[in-house]
Order: structure tokens, then C-alpha cells, then sequence
């Protein structure tokens, strides 16, 4: 249970990481908080014959927030967006969720990017930013490109970077319009992969009429799965929609797999009743201001 | 690879006291500490990061030292259970609590509590039962059920609180 040993490269600046990443190409691997890559390494899942350490890369340890999202740059830890207060105030989803990834102490070294980067379907944050339709900023030697979420995801634990590319940040923009959101899952114990997770972004017009509803899912796909439940409830008032609607026509449209923790059946069953609980949750929070 | 791996020369203040070794990038923190400066109190039970054993805190923030390689925190302070007792070398209040509250049985678990209790009562100094539970959810143990060891996560705060 020791990790095979690796050429390590300890770049200084963000330049010598993607000339390093470029040099080593498909043998390369970017350390971050390794708090997924690490324990492949132990089991010898992996065996990168180069590891880039980024965590010299302070200038990546940053967390913006503005009145049109929050971008997070690679070397932000898990808690240091928690606790940024400024996010929370724009993009109050984000500390909502952060709580249900893993436990404290794997916050403390895990960065949002880096599990974004490793696109694990059962990691909250690639669902949020899927449901929020954030973006990823790639750079490379000589260059540096912006895709979309829906683009970056091509299924489980595979993105659209290329080897030579280090991911350098991701913008969770906020929704546009009155909306409220809510995260919420099942896990067998706090901090473990939830059995079943969603969030929900709800948007209401002037007269606090749903407008708007739609949903990511975490555990229930091989990647994130975004879908729109704005037929079942368009036109209603906030707080009289058929969300149990809502969450019938979530549940019709997932396709889980079975697993040793739960039935693709239960998983539906978890999908249905919580999609309907936090649309209700978000759309009372839309119309109370909360976001 | 192995005959010829790279070493590199790593300095932590571990405990207050600056420490060197020079090891191999994929020696692991949990590794440096036992092995190369011989603190045997951090323990390592699961290397993959679930059983919590061998937490110890990184610039004062508990993390999980076998999911993290000794070189990349070069330079960091580390405190580990050797480091949670007072400082003439009697039990700091997390460990006298797990005594008061028969908080361990085998022990094997328990460096990895003292750790994480430490840093979670500098940042929430009088937790309700709900939250002593929640704040120790990352780490195992076979032995207590948890029942002593939220009483220890409760005794710690009142013996941190009548400290002058």
C-alpha cells in the first residue's frame, strides 16, 4: 500500500507546470490535494511515471467572487471556498454543497478544481457545475482555451483536457433572474458518496410563478446529468407547483446502475422524492430573496 | 527506478522543532513521520484515506498524512499527537479527556482523534453532542461505539474552558 515510485517535478509557475505537462505528455499526472489521486497511487491503481506537484503554484490559491459567479482557482482548497464569505454571499449553493464532499479534514487539502478535473460522477461539485453551466479554463504551452461544463464532462473520471493542459480554474456563474437553490443528498453516513445527491436551481418571474427548474444528479449516471423540470411546474405560483410531478419526471429520465449500496430502483425512488423536496426548498428561498 | 530514485531533502517544524530528512518524492507524510523521524504516535491504519488514524495537522488544519507526500509540504509546521500535550509534557485536554471519559480501548485510533479534536475545539470551543459526533464522522473506530469518545469531545471543551 505504498505508491510506485515517480519522476517529481515541483514546478514554480503556472508557465513551467504546462511546459512540464507538455514535455511528459500522456505519462504526466497533476497533483493537487491528491485526495483522489493519492489513495489511487497507494493501491497502485496508478502508477504516472511523472507526477506535476501544482502546489507550489500560490498564485492558483484563490477564490473571486463577484455579482456573476464565483471562479476558483486550482490550488483553492475545498474549505477555503467554504469559508469564503463573499462566495457564499453571490453563490450561497456552493458552501451548501461543499459540506456534503467528503469530511473536514479531506476539505482542508482537497481542491474544488482538482476533483473537478478528476470528473468522478459521484463528485458534488462536477454536478453543481454542470447545473449551473460553469466553465473551465485549460492552459497549455503557448495557449489557454474556456469550455463549457457540458463540453469539459466526456464521462466518468474523463474530461476534455489534454495531457499537456492544466486546468487553472472554473467559474460557477450565478443564475440568472430571481432563482433559489438547494443541494441535498443520501449517503449512508455524512461525508460519504451520496447513494443518491441532487441540486436544483428554481427560477421565478415577478409574479413569483415558476419559470424556470432543473436538476443535477450525483451517483445516478457515469457523468453529471443535468436535467430541465421546468413542463411539470411552468406557470405555477411558488408555492402551490406539483413538485412530486417534478420529481416523477426526473425520476423517468435517469438511468442509475445497481450497486453493492443500493438498487437502481431505490436510487429512482431516492431521485423522485428528493428532486421534489429541494425544488420546493429552492423555490421558497427564490421567492424569500435567498437565492 | 528504484536504484536510482531522486531523493529530496525535506524540512518540517514538526511539534515546534524543525525536523530534516531526505527521502524519496512518493514517501508518504504519514511514512516521513514514523519511519524517518521516528514519531511513532501518528498511526496508519487504512492508506487510502477513510479511517482517519493518521491525522495530523498541516499549518494548524487537520488533514489525513498517508493521502499526502512529505516533499510537497516541505516547509510546512505539523502537529502531531506527541504535539497535543501540554507543554511540561502532562496530557493536553483532548488526551486527558479520552482518559476522564474511557474515550479508547485498544488505542489504535485514537492519535487520529486527539488530533482532529484539538484543531475542531480552536474553531468551535463549546460543541453540542450533535456536533462533537459530527465533528469526528471522519474517523473510525472498532472499539468504543463513539458514545465515550463524544464524551471525551465534550469534556475537552469544558477542561479547554477552565483553563486561565
Amino acid at each position: 500500500m505504498k505508491p510506485a515510485g515517480f519522476t517529481y517535478h515541483r514546478p514554480v509557475t503556472v508557465d513551467d507546470a504546462v511546459a512540464v505537462l507538455a514535455e511528459v505528455g500522456p505519462a504526466g499526472k497533476v497533483l493537487a490535494g491528491g485526495q483522489s489521486l493519492v489513495p489511487l497511487l497507494n493501491m497502485r491503481l496508478a502508477a504516472p511515471e511523472h507526477l506535476v506537484d501544482i502546489n507550489r503554484l500560490s498564485g492558483l490559491a484563490y477564490v473571486r467572487a463577484d455579482g456573476d459567479g464565483v471562479t476558483v482557482g486550482a490550488l483553492a482548497r475545498h474549505a477555503d471556498v467554504e469559508r469564503d464569505e463573499t462566495a457564499y454571499a453571490v453563490l450561497p449553493l456552493l458552501r451548501e454543497t461543499l459540506r456534503h464532499v467528503a469530511h473536514p479534514t479531506i476539505r482542508n487539502r482537497g481542491t474544488t478544481v482538482g476533483s473537478i478535473a478528476h470528473a468522478d460522477p459521484a463528485g458534488e461539485l462536477t454536478a453543481v457545475l454542470a447545473l449551473l453551466g460553469g466553465t473551465v479554463t485549460l492552459r497549455r504551452a503557448g495557449g489557454q482555451r474556456t469550455v463549457a461544463a457540458a463540453d469539459f464532462f466526456t464521462g466518468p473520471m474523463s474530461t476534455c483536457a489534454d495531457a499537456g493542459e492544466l486546468v487553472t480554474s472554473v467559474t460557477f456563474p450565478v443564475p440568472e433572474g430571481r432563482t433559489g437553490a438547494v443541494w441535498t443528498e443520501v449517503a449512508r453516513r455524512h461525508g460519504d458518496y451520496a447513494v443518491c445527491g441532487t441540486g436544483v436551481v428554481v427560477t421565478l418571474d415577478d409574479d413569483l410563478r415558476v419559470a424556470g427548474a432543473r436538476a443535477a444528479y450525483v451517483s445516478m449516471g457515469p457523468e453529471p446529468v443535468v436535467v430541465d423540470l421546468t413542463e411539470a411546474v411552468a406557470g405555477a405560483m411558488y408555492d402551490d407547483a406539483g413538485w412530486p410531478a417534478a420529481g416523477r419526471l426526473a425520476a423517468g429520465l435517469l438511468e442509475p446502475d445497481d450497486d453493492i449500496h443500493a438498487t437502481a430502483a431505490y436510487r429512482r425512488h431516492l431521485a423522485e422524492v428528493l428532486t421534489a423536496r429541494a425544488l420546493r426548498e429552492a423555490a421558497g428561498r427564490a421567492a424569500g430573496g435567498q437565492r | 527506478m528504484s536504484a536510482a530514485e531522486e531523493l529530496y531533502e525535506v524540512t518540517l517544524v514538526v511539534n515546534g522543532v524543525p525536523r530534516s530528512a531526505t527521502v524519496p518524492a512518493r514517501r508518504l507524510l504519514s511514512d516521513f513521520l514514523r519511519h524517518d523521524l521516528e514519531l511513532t504516535g501518528t498511526h496508519v491504519g487504512c492508506e487510502h484515506g477513510v479511517c482517519g488514524a493518521c491525522t495530523v495537522l498541516v499549518d494548524g488544519r487537520p488533514i489525513r498524512s498517508c493521502l499526502q507526500f512529505a516533499v510537497t509540504v516541505d516547509g510546512a509546521e505539523v502537529t502531531t499527537v506527541e504535539g497535543c500535550t501540554r507543554p511540561d509534557g502532562e496530557l493536553g485536554p483532548v488526551q486527558q479527556a479520552f482518559r476522564d471519559c474511557h474515550g479508547l480501548q485498544c488505542g489504535f485510533c485514537t492519535p487520529g482523534f486527539v488530533t482532529t479534536i484539538t484543531a475542531y475545539l480552536e474553531e468551535n470551543p463549546a460543541p453540542t453532542a450533535e456536533e462533537a459526533r459530527e465533528a469526528i464522522a471522519g474517523n473510525l473506530c472498532r472499539c468504543t461505539g463513539y458514545q465515550n469518545i463524544v464524551a471525551s469531545v465534550l469534556r475537552a471543551a469544558e477542561l479547554r474552558a477552565e483553563e486561565p
